[in-house]
């Protein structure tokens, strides 16, 4: 990106670097090329052979050589020179425009939300994506709390989520509690986790932290694993119940003393129900989460979350106590986490710790850090970026983890602080457009 | 009896009573036996060659360093006395109500001025939002606390004339800014004590003396006293009531202004020692 703007490369000939940076793209490709592409393995009868394909290797060469040809050519452009940050003013200005407008955009994001299940174009499988959404959307939201606001770097998220799915599954078939009742339990024993994993954790920060926490998330998946007289080890908790509408569930044909959910509304029975319910359920899980986080924000213990984030000793000499901000936000970000897992061993009827592995947490965190550290907005976009189009891209099988990749590298590239990097400030003195110098909009 | 009520008024203005205090690290003595009070309505400065100890002194009485002998009491004119060696770090501020700025500047850069100053009055708005609970549904009782919070931040943007960059990113301001809004900073804790880690450095000769301005403004109208570390001679000279020079971690003056310019001990640290060349050689 910078090399338009570096004044050592601007001052050599245009032609010169074109030709140098044309060389240097062929031999990258090369180096890349000559294992993935130029040679392949065959299996003739028997033996398996080497199989070489040079021609298609040098297209490929050839066709990544002219794209980088023609991409200097367009940076070079006459018109380029005075607007070299191209890329970034649109991005700046549109998460500008999504910052001014968030209220609105929320609602209409929220209405779509609602009619979704009862579109002519859903099914079951449009509801069920929807879900898994909402699902990341939810943790992303509960990440961000941690990492997006207080600074905290966490890399063992996931174990929260594994706390609060166990937690219901255990409570429900173990003493049959009801999910309504398992709900707030599920969240506090995350919260209580979140806590025990903050105290050891007060005074670390950046790489210690996330090298603790990434234990800690192992520690609780090899726990699930090896526990195999609480937690049926490795085999999962299957026959988990699920949720019911105020008593009323979701079955062709209830047991005595229980109506089933279409009796209730007198509605014939169709398997739907219940998945559009799971749905709603989310929406709401979710809906709470970011109002929750939005509202925080504006308090003086989201306040301090983020002023923790840019100086914890500059806290310390305003008398913030730094334990128990850090306290508040672990316990507060894994509370959600508790709950999105109690929802996910409902939606699923069976945990294992599976589920619950390292690669989680790597795509939770994910999403927070591409979506823009701290945007509740961005948070939606990664998610739509990192789960929903691998989904949709299933098609292309051996192709999805190459989109999932381009779409990181390009978020990357584009906009380095995250899809919505913008921060909007929790509170103002001048409005947007009256008197008063208006901040400049530094990116 | 007059001598005795003279006495009793100079012991209700003490401030801060730093008593044989000691600081080592490993082998290395950065403060040795430094004993000096500081008053209410009065700069105190403390002054000394690079490397005499003087940000170690604030790190003992903030909290970031342990003293290893000594005693620091703080006489706060409204709560008591205080014992800030032996209290946390973050409850000198919280409860002693000292504040504190930093030689390197330490603001929150990526939220807005006026988020710096409501951060500053956290505690008390904890308070009031009863943990966040009262906050989250949106009490009267929070709603006023805030405002409170913003017409006291607002007081102080106005005195450093920051009110018309308020909504600016704290990080995004020219240097004097930085400097004075940090000043700003630790006037919204209501500090009863407020130590300033070389606020002049950097600031050019005019901001130098609007600086000037604005403390002697502090200690008159506020009634705190202030623990001012500078290397600005025309600060220093210009606004103490009272100086204390260190060198090597040991004190070696402690007067007014003129008492310490002309004391010869304090000439000779700043400006070496004809007879003491044998040391070097």
């Amino acid at each position: 990106m910078s090399e338009s703007t570096n004044p050592i490369r601007a001052a050599r000939s245009p032609l010169k670097t074109i030709v140098i940076d044309a060389c240097l793209t062929a031999f990258v490709v090369l180096i890349l090329a000559i294992p993935f592409i130029g040679l392949k393995s065959d299996s003739v009868g028997t033996s398996l052979q080497l199989v070489t394909r040079w021609p298609l290797m040098f297209a490929v060469i050839g066709a990544m050589v002219a794209g980088r040809v023609l991409l200097n050519l367009w940076r070079m452009r006459p018109s380029a020179a005075p607007s070299a940050k191209g890329g970034k003013g649109v991005g700046a200005t549109l998460s500008a425009w999504g910052g001014s407008h968030i209220k609105m955009i929320g609602v209409v994001a929220f209405v779509a939300a609602v009619a979704l299940p009862f579109m002519p174009f859903s099914n079951r499988y449009v509801v069920d994506i929807a879900t898994t959404f909402l699902i990341y959307v939810m943790l992303g939201w509960g990440l961000n709390i941690v990492v997006g606001l207080a600074g905290l770097l966490d890399l063992g998220y996931v174990a929260f989520y594994a706390v609060g799915a166990y937690t219901y599954a255990l409570i429900a078939t173990q003493l049959g509690w009801s999910f309504w009742l398992c709900l707030p339990l599920a969240g506090l024993f995350a919260a209580m986790f979140g806590i025990m994993l903050g105290f050891p954790v007060l005074r670390l920060r950046g790489d210690y932290l996330a090298i603790v926490t990434l234990g800690f998330g192992e520690i609780i998946r090899i726990v699930l694993t090896n526990w195999v007289d609480f937690t049926k080890g490795p085999d999962g908790i299957s026959g988990i119940p699920r949720p019911s509408f105020f008593g009323a569930v979701f079955s062709r044909s209830a047991p005595e003393g229980v109506t089933t959910f279409a009796d209730l509304f007198g509605i014939a029975y169709s398997s739907q129900h219940r998945v559009i319910f799971l749905y709603f359920l989310i929406l709401a899980l979710a809906g709470v989460t970011n109002l929750f986080t939005l509202r925080m924000r504006r308090l003086p213990t989201g306040r301090a979350w983020e002023a923790l984030r840019e100086d914890e000793i500059a806290c310390r000499s305003l008398g913030i106590n730094p334990t128990n901000v850090k306290l508040s936000a672990f316990a507060l970000g894994a509370m959600f986490a508790g709950f999105a897992g109690a929802f996910f061993s409902t939606r699923q009827g069976f945990v294992s710790p599976e589920s619950f592995t390292f690669i989680e947490s790597a795509i939770i965190l994910a999403i927070v850090v591409l979506g823009g550290m701290g945007s509740q907005t961005g948070v939606v976009l990664a998610v739509f970026a990192l789960v929903i189009l691998p989904e949709w891209f299933r098609e292309f099988e051996q192709y999805r983890m190459f989109l999932f990749g381009a779409a990181m590298v390009l978020i990357m590239v584009l906009k380095p602080t995250g899809v919505m990097g913008h921060r909007e400030p929790t509170i103002r003195l001048h409005p947007p457009g009256k008197p008063g110098e208006q901040p400049e909009v530094v990116q | 009896m007059n001598a005795m009520e003279a006495m009793l008024n100079t012991e209700d203005d003490a401030l801060l009573d730093v008593q044989h205090l000691t600081m080592r690290f490993g082998g290395l003595t950065a403060i040795d036996d430094l004993s000096f009070t500081a008053r209410r309505r009065e700069i105190t400065s403390i002054i000394g060659p690079n490397g005499a100890g003087k940000t170690t002194v604030f790190n003992c009485l903030t909290g970031f360093y342990k003293p290893t002998v000594g005693c620091l009491l703080l006489k706060h004119p409204q709560k008591g006395d205080y014992f800030l060696e032996r209290m946390e770090g973050f409850r000198i501020a919280q409860v002693g109500d000292v504040g504190r700025t930093f030689q390197n500047i330490r603001l929150f850069p990526k939220m807005t001025v006026l988020e710096n100053l409501i951060i500053a009055q956290h505690n008390r708005l904890m308070k009031a939002s009863c943990f966040a609970l009262a906050g989250l549904f949106g009490l009267p009782r929070y709603r006023e606390a805030e405002k409170a919070a913003v017409d006291k931040a607002r007081f102080w943007l106005d005195r450093v004339g920051l009110i018309p960059r308020a909504d600016w990113e704290a990080g995004n301001l020219p240097y004097g800014d930085q400097r004075r809004l940090e000043i700003a900073r630790a006037m919204c804790i209501d500090p009863c004590l407020l130590c300033l880690d070389e606020p002049a450095a950097g600031l050019n000769p005019r901001e130098s003396l609007d600086l000037n301005e604005l403390l002697l403004s502090i200690r008159d109208e506020q009634g705190i006293g202030i623990l001012l570390i500078e290397h600005d001679m025309s600060v220093v000279m210009g606004i103490s009531d009272h100086i204390v020079v260190l060198d090597h971690g040991r004190k070696i003056s402690d007067g007014d202004p003129e008492f310490v310019r002309n004391d010869p001990t304090v000439i000779r640290a700043y400006l070496g020692e004809e007879e003491g060349d044998d040391d070097h050689a």
